[in-house]
């Protein structure tokens, strides 16, 4: 522990080469790792032709790809979900922790390509309002319909989206009545406001109109400390 | 013959397909590999196998809707299945034109060549010397074509043989012609 820069071998280019090449970058527990240029020169005369990620521009538009394909792999996930699940709030659990992992990279995404406009959010409804109209926009081309406040509780909002994408070719069978697959996009929201300090459980509801079959609402009760420092911060 | 395979597949993606945001396609498939590894502690082999399983199963009935949006008919050789698979099939569904090669003598095993791939984009493997080795990351395409082809009696063996993903010079992936399957009546149907 006292020394974390010894675990890596980074000094030794002949002894890690043999394993794998060590890789520049940054890793989660120990920081950005900077390699010897000795170990640099190295690996560029091996790895140079090869396409690096961290070459790509992220802030280049995204091409697209048919929505049919977005719906066929989230329907295998969905599948894959049910078959290890023992009940519909086992698979919304399942599709939810999916989302989660993504959420933090939705976000990260999206702050990257604003550059120097990105702002962190601190403001509860501002962080609303950034995954109602951002996060929505870059993952499914159009903003949130509604976004409210419970009437009856300070802790409860609720965003609504009248034809969710995810869930345009889905309809579920009358004996999973209360089943929701946007229990995905739930999750995605919840990993955005947890990364933010915001944590809050996030789920998802039919709540049918005439006219829209499939309208959801993204029901998101944040935990009480993030409310008391909300007022503590803003309504003295 | 080839130029107008190209402008159909084009016009194709552009009339009738409703298109999405390709990060999300991205980010969800790569939510699904990252389950299975978990699940399968790491046996890439298994993970390999389940992809190409899921794939299996849209293969079977993403052909439906491929055939009824396209209007393509019966395929006169393999070498026009090719052809259909990468200028139409996966312009349509992933916007990209895999380029066909190495076509091999009896007309039987063709390679697709995938320059841009949509479900690894900004994917990186695992760094534990095992995944780069036996993860075949978009395993799910594989089990897709070999799906549906075999509804359009072609029974053919689908395989990665290399991953720009795994450091390899490029993402091809290997078809090869069994046989042709006889037209035949479903059981339970006269």
């Amino acid at each position: 522990m006292s020394q974390p820069s010894d675990i890596i071998q980074v000094s030794n280019p002949t002894q890690t080469s043999t394993k794998s090449a060590l890789k520049g970058g940054y890793n989660p527990s120990l920081g950005p790792i900077q390699l010897p240029t000795s170990y640099q020169a190295q690996l560029a005369s091996t790895a140079s032709s090869k396409r690096n990620i961290y070459d790509h521009s992220l802030s280049r538009r995204a091409p697209e790809v048919n929505l049919s394909s977005l719906s066929y792999i989230f329907n295998v996930m969905i599948q894959y979900s049910q078959k290890n699940s023992k009940g519909i709030q086992e698979l919304e659990g399942k599709l939810n922790t999916l989302g989660y992992s993504i959420g933090p990279k939705v976000l990260e995404l999206i702050t990257l390509r604003e550059g120097k406009n990105a702002k962190r959010e601190i403001k509860l409804v501002e962080i609303l309002q950034f995954i109602h109209t951002q996060v929505w926009r870059t993952l499914f081309g159009r903003v949130a319909d509604e976004l409210e406040k419970s009437s009856e509780a300070d802790d409860e909002y609720m965003i609504t989206d009248k034809q969710p994408l995810m869930s345009e070719f889905i309809s579920v069978p009358k004996d999973m009545g209360q089943l929701n697959v946007n229990a995905f996009v739930a999750g995605i929201i919840e990993g955005i406001l947890d990364v933010c300090y915001f944590q809050a459980s996030v789920s998802a509801h039919t709540v049918e109109t005439p006219g829209c079959p499939n309208r959801t609402v993204f029901f998101i009760k944040f935990d009480r400390d993030v409310i008391e420092r909300e007022n503590l911060r803003f309504h003295k | 013959m080839s130029k107008s395979l190209k402008t159909t597949g084009e016009d194709l993606w552009k009339n009738k397909a409703d298109k999405v945001n390709s990060e999300l396609f991205t980010l969800t498939y790569g939510s699904i590999v990252a389950q299975l590894v978990r699940d399968y502690k790491q046996d890439y082999t298994q993970v390999n196998l389940q992809l190409e399983k899921m794939g299996y199963d849209i293969g079977i009935r993403i052909i439906e809707e491929f055939l009824a949006k396209s209007q393509v008919g019966r395929c006169q050789s393999f070498k026009e299945t090719s052809e259909i698979l990468s200028k139409i099939a996966f312009k349509y569904f992933l916007n990209i034109t895999p380029r066909v090669e190495n076509f091999s003598t009896d007309g039987k095993q063709f390679s697709l060549i995938l320059d841009e791939n949509p479900l690894a984009e900004f994917v990186e493997l695992p760094d534990d010397e095992k995944a780069n080795k036996q993860l075949w990351y978009s395993n799910v395409l594989v089990g897709v074509l070999r799906g549906a082809l075999e509804m359009v009696q072609l029974d053919v063996e689908v395989a990665f043989v290399g991953d720009v993903l795994r450091g390899d010079d490029a993402t091809e992936i290997r078809l090869k012609l069994i046989k042709i399957l006889k037209d035949e009546i479903p059981a339970g149907e006269d």
